[in-house]
């Protein structure tokens, strides 16, 4: 649905501080392990809910997230499970917009149109296909514009200016800008850099600005926040999970409380980050 | 490739999209596709530029060893007791495949790009050994993702590898195989997207891959169809080669597409039989799918998980295929056949024996159906046959499992 999404970013824009959406992946390291993560999102200040979809071959991913795929995939996570969590949450809240983020084969084989009825269904609000550019806008992001599901783009720093305007063409809720040429994991690049490419991302586009790739620390968020709409942060809350898990992969008490923490505090760097862009 | 092709030509793929009917494609990340679009700008400039071709004929005779020979194979041939059996030499090349030509071809690319830096991926290290040549011979630092699983059983291309000055990269992810070094190769394409260029060693990838390897591969069959018109005066019955991602096939294919007397057949690795989980005949077990860059049939669960698969030879370990042989499957035009890994290690040691010639495992599934259809055919008949590569790498592994001391 494009209306919760477009609601979120009215909401955080009157309260004047950009969005945290934290990534995580369904079925790390097991459903119901997963579907708790997911619950304690919300009140530990997430604003947006990234919901990866595991892939065996995640060829934009980093270590973290690669391992955290086979986890999931370990435990027998699949396509229609992680929709299932999507669903499940969606019952107690109404108002976190929900983006399946992952790879376009697994939704190939579901079959584009089940799929997007299916997600419709789940209270699913976007999908970020990394592997899915505009010039395969045909295959899954028209069919989704026309069932009202948000379909977010990657820009990344090799989209320049003449590219820009062909990547934002068919783009919805937010544009999610890829901090740095590389994968999921890698060192946060210098903010006031990523400030620059987001400045000149607005200059084409009203969508919010959000920036992924490297923000990993609260002081992370509120750098970056202090110029984007919205900070993604992935790998720090798989890292987070990996941590918790016994040395056979199983979640302990910690992995939820962990994982709550670990928001809370990124959740504060961009309630932080409302001040700084203030001053 | 000078040919007007006809109405109903096999050979006009793919469109400007990269697709060969609904097979190929550009499924890749954002970060990538300026990339892309830059190597098919230049690929569509070099195609027709005269230096380029006349640079890349020099290097093909003078470096490579072009034109390969037609051999027939006389022994073979009586021992069947049917067609005729003719080989495409490619084994003889330097580097001892094929996968020189389409290196010769690409390096050549990055160059005129301004690129300074190869990255490429390897299964059975013949791709990464004709790289690592390349790069040498151009002066560009190399380096090449291996599978774990591959650096051990093919540890004599590991040693050439690091002799001609490349870095290997072994690959643990997944079963350490060709799938897994091509991601990584993918992986390390997006962070270093300023100086890098990817060489990709099979027609497989997103446009304008399998395209460009293809046409450079494609010098196989047009020599083969002039070296065999000079022999005999006529062209093959049968035309057969093994197939991984499928260029030392599509290379001798893409020339006898129009030929309708001609038919043709490429090879899967059948591993230890498709019922279960350990082959890579992708085409005749697998579905239609999207994986690296392009849409082809793929080896896949229900879900749309990539399986590992499983071949004897690292070359064919791979559970995909090119998408112009899909495109080619679908059609009609071309039938996709597996042979098993006790097959092809038979094979082997029936060429080594009769003809002098030890082949690479990965033809060697070429000559094992060689070895079932040719008895079945008029002494009249021909065969051509792609003799892709020479198994110096493979002996360990053949050693191995027949249980000789080396
Ligand atoms: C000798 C030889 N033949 C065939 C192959 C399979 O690759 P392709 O299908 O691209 O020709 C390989 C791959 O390593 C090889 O080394």
């Amino acid at each position: 649905m494009t209306a919760r999404m477009d609601k979120r970013f009215a909401d955080l824009a009157a309260e004047g501080r950009p969005a945290l959406v934290t990534y995580f992946m369904a079925g790390d390291p097991d459903f119901d392990t997963s579907l708790a993560i997911m619950k304690a999102l919300p009140s530990a200040g997430s604003d947006i809910i990234e919901l990866g979809m595991p892939f065996s071959d995640p060829m934009a991913d980093g270590p973290a997230i690669q391992l955290a795929g086979q986890r999931a995939l370990k435990g027998g996570q699949t396509l229609v499970k992680t929709l299932e969590i999507a669903r499940l949450f969606r019952q107690g809240d109404q108002n976190t917009p929900i983006v399946l983020m992952g790879y376009y084969n697994p939704i190939y084989i579901h079959g584009v149109e089940r799929f997007l009825d299916d997600a419709l269904a789940a209270g699913i609000d976007g999908l970020i296909v990394v592997d899915l550019p505009p010039e395969m806008d045909d295959e899954l992001c028209i069919p989704a514009l026309k069932k009202d599901i948000n379909f977010i783009r990657l820009a990344t720093p090799t989209t320049d200016d003449k590219r820009l305007p062909k990547v934002l063409e068919n783009t919805s809720g937010f544009v999610y800008y890829v901090s740095m040429n590389g994968i999921t994991g890698s060192a946060l690049p210098d903010p006031t850099v990523i400030g620059g490419a987001v400045q000149r991302i607005k200059g084409h586009t009203k969508l919010p600005v959000c920036v992924g790739f490297g923000v990993k620390t609260a002081e992370h968020a509120r750098a970056i926040g202090a110029s984007a709409d919205g900070v993604v942060v992935g790998t720090a809350i798989i890292n987070q999970v990996a941590s918790s898990l016994t040395e056979d992969g199983k979640s302990t008490g910690a992995t939820v409380p962990g994982v709550e923490t670990l928001v809370r505090g990124l959740a504060a760097g961009v309630r932080s980050a409302k001040l700084v862009a203030a001053e | 490739m000078n040919e007007t092709p006809h109405l109903n030509s096999f050979k006009t793929g793919p469109d400007e999209d990269g697709r060969f009917g609904i097979f190929g494609g550009r499924f890749v990340a954002e970060t990538l596709m300026p990339l892309i679009l830059d190597l098919q700008a230049e690929w569509d400039k070099a195609k027709t530029d005269p230096e380029f071709q006349a640079e890349l004929k020099h290097l093909g005779a003078h470096y490579i060893g072009r034109p390969s020979p037609l051999y027939f194979a006389e022994r073979l041939t009586e021992h069947l007791g049917g067609a005729k059996i003719y080989f495409k030499r490619e084994e003889l090349n330097h580097t001892g495949s094929h996968k020189i030509n389409n290196c010769i071809g690409q390096i050549l690319l990055a160059k005129r790009m301004g690129k300074t830096r190869i990255i490429a991926e390897t299964g059975a290290g013949q791709h990464g050994v004709a790289s690592a040549t390349v790069a040498a011979r151009f002066g560009l630092p190399c380096v090449v993702y291996m599978g774990a699983t591959d650096v051990e059983r093919q540890a004599p291309n590991v040693f050439r590898m690091k002799l001609l000055g490349a870095e290997v990269k072994p690959v643990t992810a997944g079963s350490g195989t060709l799938k897994d070094a091509m991601n990584e190769a993918l992986r390390d394409w997006v962070t270093n997207v300023d100086d890098t260029y990817y060489l990709i060693g099979t027609a497989a990838g997103p446009h304008p891959y399998p395209e460009m390897v293809r046409d450079f591969q494609s010098v196989i069959g047009i020599e083969a169809k002039q070296q065999m018109l000079e022999a005999e005066g006529r062209l093959p019955d049968l035309v057969i080669a093994a197939v991984g991602g499928g260029s030392n096939a599509i290379g001798i294919f893409h020339p006898f597409l129009d030929d309708e007397s001609v038919k043709i057949v490429g090879v899967e690795a059948g591993g230890k039989g498709l019922e279960g989980d350990e082959h890579c005949a992708s085409i005749t077990a697998g579905s239609p799918g999207v994986l690296h860059g392009n849409r082809t049939y793929l080896l896949q669960d229900g879900d749309g998980q990539i399986k590992e698969g499983h071949s004897i030879s690292a070359g064919l370990d791979y559970p995909g295929i090119g998408p112009e042989h899909s495109w080619l499957a679908d059609i009609g035009r071309v039938e996709y056949v597996p042979i098993m890994d006790h097959e092809a290690l038979e094979a082997f040691q029936v060429l080594t024996r009769l003809e002098g010639i030890i082949p690479a495992l990965e033809p060697s599934h070429a000559i094992a159906e060689v070895i079932k259809r040719a008895p079945k055919m008029g002494k009249d008949e021909i065969i051509l046959m792609n003799l892709s590569g020479r198994g110096d790498k493979d002996i360990f592994t053949v050693g191995k499992l027949l249980g000789m001391g080396l």
